[in-house]
């Protein structure tokens, strides 16, 4: 029992993380159908600039925030500078230029912080607490209530906002929201914004356990897009599920079955949703209309 | 252009007229490190220390009367790109010797480029695999991975422990020293009850160690560097296991007790000496050699010294010498001296080498550790 309480919490911390970038994914590509393989920066960028505005004095509030503000703001100038100007290519080529950003980012990033790993303080201390005989980090609480807590407010602001229901609406169909008089210019630039605080929250969370450097982000776009093709890319509901489910498969592969193969899980997820159903668990069917 | 030119011709002139007596050309040492990527604090100290040395060398007058010229590639941990970088240092840079080769991976890579074209190359990389069996012109510095289980075996059973749980990176270093762990174990009177693996990257190891507590282990030894064994330190406090925990000698580096932070209290790992210069004994060979180092590189570089810098001090040290001792930069010759090497003392301990041996190193080369307050305390 207390094994699976343990791979539980376990799964479930790292699969907040997947989620929260996979609803990165899934809210650039709604506004876009673009796939934005930056989105592990954003990650990156929240713990990287945290732990060294935390280093240089700042409190830790503080440090995060700026953190925000500076993935918030390479995902603006991401849209401004590359996907703008690219309007009109096709999305494969704005995937690929979405690639070369991220290599950007990561290589800008080594020169200004440093090659070096680096860990930031538990926001309440490192005293696991006892839980059905696992022990849990207070941190891990943390990812999974400021993940939930993203996840709420998110759904708030598509459900509740004129500005969300652009959002909603440009997903839905591009042509018909411009007719209506929605820019759809700056509901994609939101879109950007929104995915790169989302995913600096992600980063700033997660530091404390699983420590950060200028390359966490290439594997975490990865796992992240595993887990945004499991739930069915383009929805949100269904990234946040594909991402825990990812998480808590992994956990449980290195656990009960082998941990030399637990990194084979989220590749092999993708070869299966592909090859079975391509729409993911929440995906709609994607149909041409003649 | 015209005045250039006429500068140009002077120039040549006087080279052509002076002839051979400044005809000391430099002698060209090749490198290709990690100085990039995952294994970039590794590679970055070896970078420094190589250009800090070459600078002290030539300034001191050179080598046989010639300055040496260092050509340095970074090769991001690939060993496509070593390979790549190898050959170039080869067929293009026409070096006389390489010190390099930040990985095991890399080195390998990289060996038979060296062994074909007859030019020594000293390893600054761990595994055994790159001195045994022993090719004719491969040499390598630090301590193998094998040492490292051999040193961590003796102090657990010292402690009148014998199961292990094994939990390593499944990347080169991990995997190769967990293959030597395996491998040794049984001479040493071990037995391994759990062999948990993680990938580099990889932010929990939590249900890995959950397998180790249910094993049975009496002590934990994690296989990898980097912050993977952060993350394995951190988790084995987290779940409160209270096994104790041995690391490799790949988080030899502070970085290592900041990452882990207080989970780091305790845990015990082999390591160079250069770790605890200070606290070494007066009578010890190493002492001044590792004391010298230290104080030049963290002097100039203005960051903690680690034993990876260290590795690349002797290579390059080991190289010069040799040099010397065969007063030539033939290939052949220059690796006849470095096997005939005797009692260098280097950072990484005292080197004997032999045409068996090309690494020359023992098991008191490594010395226990454990950390205590946030620091490094010699064992012994």
């Amino acid at each position: 029992m207390a094994e699976l309480v343990q791979l539980l919490f376990a799964g479930l911390t790292t699969g907040a993380v997947y989620a929260l970038v996979a609803l990165g994914f899934t809210l650039i590509f709604q506004a876009s159908e673009v796939v934005n393989f930056a989105q592990g920066e954003f990650v990156m960028l929240g713990g990287m600039v945290t732990v060294f505005a935390f280093k240089a004095g700042l409190p830790l509030p503080l440090a995060a925030a700026l953190a925000i503000a500076v993935a918030v703001t390479t995902g603006l100038l991401l849209h401004r500078l590359a996907i703008e100007p690219a309007k009109g290519a096709t999305v494969v080529t704005l995937i690929i230029v979405t690639i070369g950003a991220s290599i950007l980012i990561r290589g800008i990033a080594q020169i200004v912080f440093d090659k070096q790993f680096h860990a930031l303080p538990a926001f309440t201390g490192d005293e696991p607490l006892r839980l059905l005989g696992a022990a849990i980090l207070p941190q891990s609480l943390w990812v999974l209530g400021g993940a939930a807590a993203i996840v709420f407010g998110l759904w708030l602001f598509m459900e509740r906002t004129l500005l969300g229901k652009a959002v909603r609406a440009t997903a839905a169909n591009r042509l018909a929201a411009e007719l209506v008089g929605i820019d759809t210019r700056i509901v994609l630039a939101l879109a950007f914004a929104v995915s790169a605080a989302i995913g600096a929250v992600g980063g700033i969370l997660v530091t404390p356990i699983t420590l950060t450097s200028y390359a966490v982000g290439t594997i975490l776009a990865l796992k992240g897009f595993a887990a945004a093709m499991l739930g069915g890319i383009g929805n949100p509901v269904g990234a946040v599920l594909g991402g825990l489910v990812l998480g808590l498969l992994e956990a449980f592969a290195a656990g009960r079955i082998s941990s030399t193969y637990k990194d084979g899980v989220a590749f092999l997820v993708i070869l299966l949703v592909l090859l079975v159903m391509p729409q993911g668990l929440l995906g709609r069917r994607a149909v041409e209309r003649v | 252009m015209n005045r250039r030119r006429l500068v140009l011709g002077i120039a040549s002139a006087i080279l052509l007229a002076t002839g051979p007596l400044s005809a000391a050309e430099p002698i060209k040492i090749g490198s290709f490190l990690s100085v990039t990527g995952p294994a970039s604090f590794l590679g970055d100290p070896e970078k420094r220390t190589l250009e800090l040395y070459v600078e002290k060398i030539n300034a001191a007058g050179g080598v046989l009367g010639r300055k040496i010229a260092l050509v340095i590639y970074d090769d991001g941990g690939d060993a496509n790109n070593a390979r790549t970088f190898a050959t170039r240092l080869v067929e293009s840079d026409k070096v006389v010797a390489v010190v390099g080769g930040t990985t095991t991976a890399t080195t390998m890579a990289a060996i038979p480029v060296f062994e074909d074209a007859q030019i020594p190359f000293i390893s600054l990389a761990g595994g055994i695999e790159i001195v045994e069996p022993v090719k004719p012109f491969t040499f390598k510095t630090p301590h193998t991975d094998k040492m490292a289980c051999e040193k961590i075996f003796e102090d657990v059973k010292k402690r009148g422990f014998s199961r292990v749980g094994m939990i390593s990176s499944t990347a080169g270093f991990g995997a190769s020293m967990r293959n030597q762990c395996l491998k040794v174990a049984p001479e040493r009177g071990i037995q391994i009850v759990a062999d948990e693996r993680y990938a580099p990257g990889d932010t929990d190891t939590t249900p890995q160690l959950n397998k180790i507590k249910a094993s049975g282990a009496e002590v934990i030894v994690n296989a990898d560097f980097g912050q993977g064994p952060a993350i394995v330190t951190r988790n084995v406090r987290q779940l409160g296991l209270e096994l104790p925990l041995y690391q490799s000698h790949g988080v030899a580096s502070k970085s290592f007790i900041d990452l882990a932070g207080p989970a780091a209290e305790g845990v015990r790992l082999p390591a160079a000496a250069m770790l605890v210069a200070e606290q070494l004994p007066e009578g010890d060979p190493q002492k001044k050699v590792v004391l010298d180092y230290k104080t030049t590189y963290e002097s100039t570089q203005k960051q903690p010294v680690s034993t990876f810098g260290g590795h690349a001090y002797d290579g390059l040290m080991l190289l010069v010498q040799a040099i010397q001792r065969a007063g030539t930069t033939d290939g052949v010759k220059v690796r006849d001296a470095l096997r005939a090497t005797k009692g260098f003392i280097g950072t990484g301990g005292v080197v004997n080498m032999s045409p068996t041996d090309h690494m020359g190193l023992d098991l008191s080369a490594f010395r226990m550790l454990e950390i205590r307050n946030g620091t490094w305390q010699l064992l012994y």
